[in-house]
């Protein structure tokens, strides 16, 4: 079941043509990034999916409906945190529920239930400058979680983080992603980020952007560090790199 | 240790204040200049304190003048700096007024307000709430707009209205330039009580300097020197202690770094 459509999405701003003509389909479960040069308008096709900006031509389908300039259906996570500083954690997490008109004891408790499965136990109480930037990340994909849970939009979620932390981030990634029976649209410009944690890999050009090519990683799960060594996966990174 | 470099900063202003004063003290002590002209430290400090029966009441005046005004200002800078922000045209049209009206010095006007409001409480409050109104003003509305626009982005898309998007982000987001807008206001609203008792009144600091200036008493003008400061002072103090209250996540931030396992 196809849980969001794309169809011949175009946007311009002014003299900038940023998106020609996009169209991608996410089905349910599935895990499908987006991989394109820097500036290729990756933000703006997330901001148009959201409905926070609308499109010049072409529809936003969620599962089968319009969606066009309508907010408050898909998540949405940055490459920034986005954690408000004076909130502590679980304050921070909340505030999707709290939108939504839950009470906060009855938001708490449904909050509460994730911070084990995202690694977040014991910290309810800190204050985000007083995590560390993985830690900060997790925070934010829960907050994105517990504001729609089917369908995630990850912009470049660990672009901000060292080396180390961002593999690490990549495997836990993974991991919790078999609990959460979401579906999630990842964007990048890591080729090795893209084919370890996708199912599919739409390659975009540079602006104005169109899809140049769709990748179907057939590599089972779990995987692990062996998979960057598979042979799948170097097969799909050669093409990757010809193509860019 | 930190205390100790703390102390080992604070001996080079300390021994150029203690050096003006001793300068001071003996330059009077010599009598080289009258009293009447510049009176010894010790005989302000001296005076400070057989008057403070007298001073208590004035004090108490400027005080109340000071706090009502401060608290006045507060509200309305609340009140018409979220307009501006929420709407622009609103902005336009009056940061220009705002930005103009500072540059009427306030001792100018102060006799209008005594022409229209007489020589009670009100022309003073009224005069402090418009010199404190002005820096509480300009940074709130800096800390309305200097919120992320990213950050905004996410909260609309999950849906808040108007309403949420002020008090879940845009206020707390603001609160660390309405404190410091808060710490100048706070200190001009004494100064700003004494300028508009100096026009006129029956009680106040200012009143009682003007008094004590026409009869020579310079002794008496600085002792009220010193505690318009002091009192200016205090109120900076107390506005810092809240701030610090007010915000624990900044106070915080050198706890603890936790770091991935």
């Amino acid at each position: 079941m196809k849980k969001v459509e794309a169809i011949n999405i175009k946007k311009s701003f002014g003299q900038l043509h940023t998106l020609e003509d996009i169209s991608l389909s996410l089905e349910e479960n599935r895990f499908v990034s987006l991989l394109g040069p820097s500036g290729c308008g990756k933000s703006t096709l997330f901001n148009i999916i959201s409905g926070l900006t609308l499109p010049d031509r072409g529809e936003i389908l969620i599962d089968g409906e319009v969606y066009n300039g309508k907010t408050g259906r898909v998540s949405y996570m940055h490459q920034k945190d986005l954690l408000l500083p004076w909130k502590n954690i679980l304050s921070n997490v909340m505030i999707p529920l709290i939108l939504k008109g839950e009470s906060k004891n009855q938001a708490e408790k449904k909050a509460l239930e994730y911070f084990h499965l995202f690694g977040l136990d014991g910290f309810e109480k800190n204050y985000p400058n007083q995590l560390s930037g993985g830690m900060r990340q997790r925070a934010s994909l829960l907050r994105a979680y517990l504001f729609s849970k089917d369908i995630m939009l990850l912009d470049e979620p660990f672009g901000g983080l060292d080396a180390i932390t961002k593999r690490k981030m990549q495997h836990w990634l993974l991991e919790v992603f078999n609990n959460l029976n979401s579906s999630i649209l990842f964007i990048t410009h890591d080729i090795d980020e893209a084919i370890f944690l996708s199912d599919e890999i739409y390659i975009l050009s540079k602006r104005p952007a169109v899809v140049k090519k769709v990748f179907q990683v057939n590599i089972g799960r779990p995987r692990d560090d062996n998979t960057f060594t598979n042979v799948e996966f170097i097969r799909i990174k050669k093409e990757i790199l010809n193509l860019l | 240790m930190k205390r100790l470099v703390n102390i080992r900063e604070q001996v080079v202003p300390i021994s150029f204040i203690a050096a003006i004063l001793i300068i001071w003290e003996s330059v009077a002590a010599l009598q080289i200049v009258p009293t009447y002209i510049l009176p010894a430290p010790t005989k302000i400090i001296i005076s400070l304190f057989t008057n403070l029966p007298v001073l208590k009441e004035h004090i108490l005046v400027t005080l109340m003048e000071a706090l009502v005004g401060f608290v006045i200002s507060i509200v309305f800078a609340l009140f018409i700096s979220i307009i501006m922000d929420s709407i622009p045209v609103v902005r336009r049209a009056i940061y220009p007024l705002i930005i103009t009206s500072q540059t009427v010095p306030m001792i100018t006007i102060a006799p209008l307000f005594a022409i229209w409001f007489g020589f009670g409480y009100l022309p003073k409050i009224i005069i402090v709430a418009l010199v404190c109104f002005f820096p509480i003003t300009i940074s709130l509305l800096e800390g309305l707009a200097s919120v992320e626009e990213d950050l905004l982005n996410l909260i609309k898309s999950m849906g808040a209205s108007k309403v949420q998007l002020y008090k879940i982000i845009k206020l707390p987001s603001a609160m660390p330039g309405f404190f410091s807008g808060l710490k100048i206001s706070g200190t001009y609203s004494i100064t700003g009580a004494t300028i508009g008792e100096w026009v006129g009144g029956k009680k106040g600091l200012g009143v009682y300097m003007l008094r004590v200036k026409s009869s020579f008493a310079t002794d008496k003008v600085f002792a009220t020197i010193i505690i318009i400061t002091l009192l200016s002072l205090g109120m900076l103090k107390i506005i810092s202690y809240i701030e610090r209250k007010a915000m624990p996540w900044v106070h915080d931030k050198n706890n603890m770094v936790w770091e991935d396992e």
